[in-house]
């Protein structure tokens, strides 16, 4: 049995402001399963969430894998090694309503929403005045909408109770628990995220977004999404916003597991701002059946450091998968992203467009990996990464690893690495704009072709984001 | 009211190239300044700009007064001054049109945006008179540009700036004729009382479409010779050996 700790009461005049507009709060949780990861912690968590013998079964042989799994050090950055993972709280659940009102928010809080355009329902949860409550209003009518075509959108717990038959269908499947350690701790310890069926022919009108369904556990540390788009269905799912999201905890750990039946298309577009302090490490991938496309638009700012590299297993014939990404590391975070293509099926073709930033110390890695085996045929890969470093010591590395046997396949590459030149910055500085103003147009100008393929609000957001980013760059 | 350079010395890293500069320029005035490889006329209009790889050592250069030395690249652009690139950067990603509202918006107070059907209207208009093609507005800034595409575009942006003095730095090399007349008109209908302009050329070429009202030889750093018009004919005809430094001259 669970007893739940009391509730501890904050004052609102406890949030902290950096300057960079994060911003952190004390959270008050009604259940809390305290420091570190045993098999209690994961009885505790399966015990709240009700779970299923299977699920609770799952997490526990997960723990397993993952304290034999080692740490990638040896391909990854040593950086890992700091991460303690005793230090950290895996499950706690916001049981109660806050009781802050948009009047007590500090002020500067505000105007880091306003000087990034974050509509007002967002910026109420944000600033934790909100955690689930008038957004409940606008996600019950896009729910609503898409019910009425059968879609099922609910979070990944109610998907696994309501619907259990498609769930455990899929469920581990695509990203199996010992992927790699954190999808197995992220298997032992999820909570949160999204599960969507659509069923087949259905072409989702909306844009499922998370943001409509925002509360505590939406933004969990170790959210859990699965997404099924029967034959012949489309869907995108947007998930993430660009303002700078408060972090009590440091570790973030997600897995998100995409599968694109015959002919029908995925596209998830990620938009996210850690603070400085976050650990990211996520396992994204889909799997695309005959004729089926998933398509992963993605975009990471901040944290200290990101480890991601969506894949797109491509099982059937004619199968697509598409990597978009943007990374923007500044002084004191490692972005390290990339792609991954497994081609498992003749005719079919991969994309990945990757750009990224280093601004002042900041450091941005790519990580491809394209896998197109022998026995194949007319498999086409095309990978682009460019990297725009903005000050002298700035980093960027690139690690692309193609493999391809047999020669019936087309594959190309090319990488680029710039830096915007003083020049460049003269000329744009000769026409009126400030040194921050020049730089955020030349990197603006860098992601331009991408961030067009991210919807229209995101696409504004991310702009004034990079605005904001670069302003605190420049002497 | 004028842009008035006295006395000034700038140099890179262990040698001096401009060595006491003298210049006035007032409103209405178009001046031309000529003169051999490396007598310092392309590092005249850099330094007036404020390009970091010169030092100033000493002199003044006042803008209607004030003086611009220890301002910023871009508060010198604010504060009136323009300068058509010899060699045009490109941009990539970044439209020519977002690049001129960007411009034209740093010139307003915080927090106001320009009006965009005026914004356009203009543009189109601008354009017009330069020849160029509408899809200069959505292509790149200067990417992609032929030579004599970026030099219009420079123009482009002047006429758009509107700036109360603009040095043009070799706008003729690598022009053609057709060329030369279209920007030489952009240039021309720019030119107002209110306006004054810095002509930096090697050619007499540019002057028969432009028509400079002063003309300045530059030798090592100096203003050796000022004269009208009939200079350049002459400086074409004899090319700047004969020129000796009239100060230097008087001084003896």
């Amino acid at each position: 049995m669970v007893t739940a700790p009391e509730p501890v009461d904050s004052d609102i005049s406890d949030i902290k402001v950096d300057n960079t507009g994060n911003f952190t709060f004390p959270e008050r949780n009604k259940f809390d399963s305290g420091f570190g990861i045993t098999d209690k912690t994961v009885d505790y968590i399966a015990d709240v969430k009700g779970d299923p013998d299977w699920i609770r079964e799952f997490r526990h042989k997960a723990l397993k894998v993952f304290n034999e799994k080692p740490m990638p050090t040896h391909w990854a950055t040593k950086d890992l090694e700091n991460i303690k993972f005793d230090e950290f709280r895996y499950y706690l659940s916001d049981g109660q309503k806050p009781k802050r009102s948009w009047d007590d928010v500090p002020e500067d809080v505000k105007k880091t929403f306003d000087r990034l355009g974050i509509p007002e329902q967002e910026r109420k949860f944000l600033a934790g005045v909100e955690a689930q409550y008038d957004s409940e209003a606008a996600y019950s009518n896009i729910k609503a909408a898409v019910e009425e075509q059968g879609v099922i959108f609910v979070n990944s717990t109610e998907g696994l109770h309501k619907y259990p038959e498609i769930f455990k269908k899929w469920f581990g499947k695509v990203i199996p628990t010992g992927d790699n350690k954190f999808s197995a701790l992220n298997s032992a310890v999820f909570s949160g995220g999204s599960f969507i069926y659509v069923p087949p022919g259905v072409k989702v009108s909306h844009p499922l977004q998370a943001y409509f369904r925002i509360n505590s556990e939406q933004f969990g540390q170790f959210e859990r999404t699965l997404i099924i788009a029967d034959e012949g269905s489309e869907v995108m799912y947007m998930e993430g916003c660009t303002a700078p999201k408060f972090e009590t905890a440091t570790l973030h750990s997600a897995v998100v597991e995409l599968v694109a039946m015959k002919g029908a298309k995925i596209q998830y577009v990620t938009v996210q701002n850690w603070s400085s302090n976050v650990f990211n490490l996520v396992t994204k991938r889909g799997i695309a059946h005959e004729d089926a496309e998933v398509r992963w638009i993605d975009c990471n700012i901040g944290s200290r450091l990101t480890m991601k590299y969506p894949g797109v297993i491509m099982k059937g014939r004619r199968a697509r998968g598409e990597v978009i990404s943007i990374a923007l590391a500044n002084s004191g975070q490692h972005q390290d992203t990339g792609a991954k293509m497994v081609h498992a099926a003749d005719d079919t073709t991969s994309n990945v467009i990757s750009k990224s930033i280093s601004i002042g110390q900041g450091r941005s890695t790519y990580r491809g990996l394209v896998h197109i085996p022998k026995h194949l045929k007319g498999c086409k890969n095309n990978t682009e990464c460019d990297a725009l470093l903005i000050n002298a010591n700035s980093h960027t590395d690139t690690y692309p690893a193609i493999s391809v046997r047999g020669n019936q396949h087309s594959t190309q590459h090319e990488a680029s690495v710039s830096q915007v030149s003083a020049d460049q910055i003269f000329y744009l500085m000769q026409r009126g704009l400030t040194e921050a103003e020049a730089m955020s147009l030349s990197v603006n100008g860098f992601i331009n072709d991408l961030v067009k393929e991210f919807p229209m609000e995101y696409s504004v957001e991310l702009k004034r984001l990079i605005d904001l980013e670069m302003e605190g760059s420049v002497g | 009211m004028s842009l008035e350079i006295k006395a000034l010395h700038a140099q890179i890293p262990g040698r001096e190239i401009l060595k006491g500069l003298n210049l006035t320029i007032n409103p209405g005035e178009v001046h031309a300044i000529m003169g051999p490889n490396g007598s310092g006329k392309s590092t005249l209009s850099k330094v007036l700009c404020g390009h970091e790889d010169y030092e100033v050592t000493s002199g003044e250069v006042l803008l209607d007064g004030e003086n611009i030395l220890d301002m910023e690249v871009d508060a010198r652009s604010r504060a009136g001054l323009f300068l058509a690139f010899q060699y045009p950067h490109e941009i990539p990603g970044v439209s020519n049109a977002n690049f001129l509202r960007a411009a034209l918006k740093a010139r307003l107070p915080k927090g106001e945006d320009i009006d965009a059907v005026k914004f356009y209207k203009q543009l189109y208009a601008r354009m017009d008179q330069l020849e160029m093609d509408r899809s200069f507005t959505s292509r790149s800034v200067n990417e992609g540009f032929s030579g004599g595409e970026k030099k219009r575009n420079e123009i482009l942006q002047l006429m758009m700036l509107e700036p109360k003095y603009a040095i043009l730095d070799e706008t003729d090399s690598g022009l053609d004729i057709d060329a030369l007349k279209i920007v030489s008109r952009g240039v021309n209908a720019m030119r107002s009382e209110n306006r004054g302009f810095l002509v930096i050329t090697h050619y007499q070429r540019l002057l028969n479409y432009i028509q400079p009202d002063i003309v300045h030889v530059l030798k090592d750093g100096r203003i050796v010779k000022t004269g009208g018009k009939e200079l350049s004919l002459e400086l074409e005809e004899r090319g700047y050996d004969w020129v000796t430094d009239e100060s230097l001259v008087a001084a003896a």
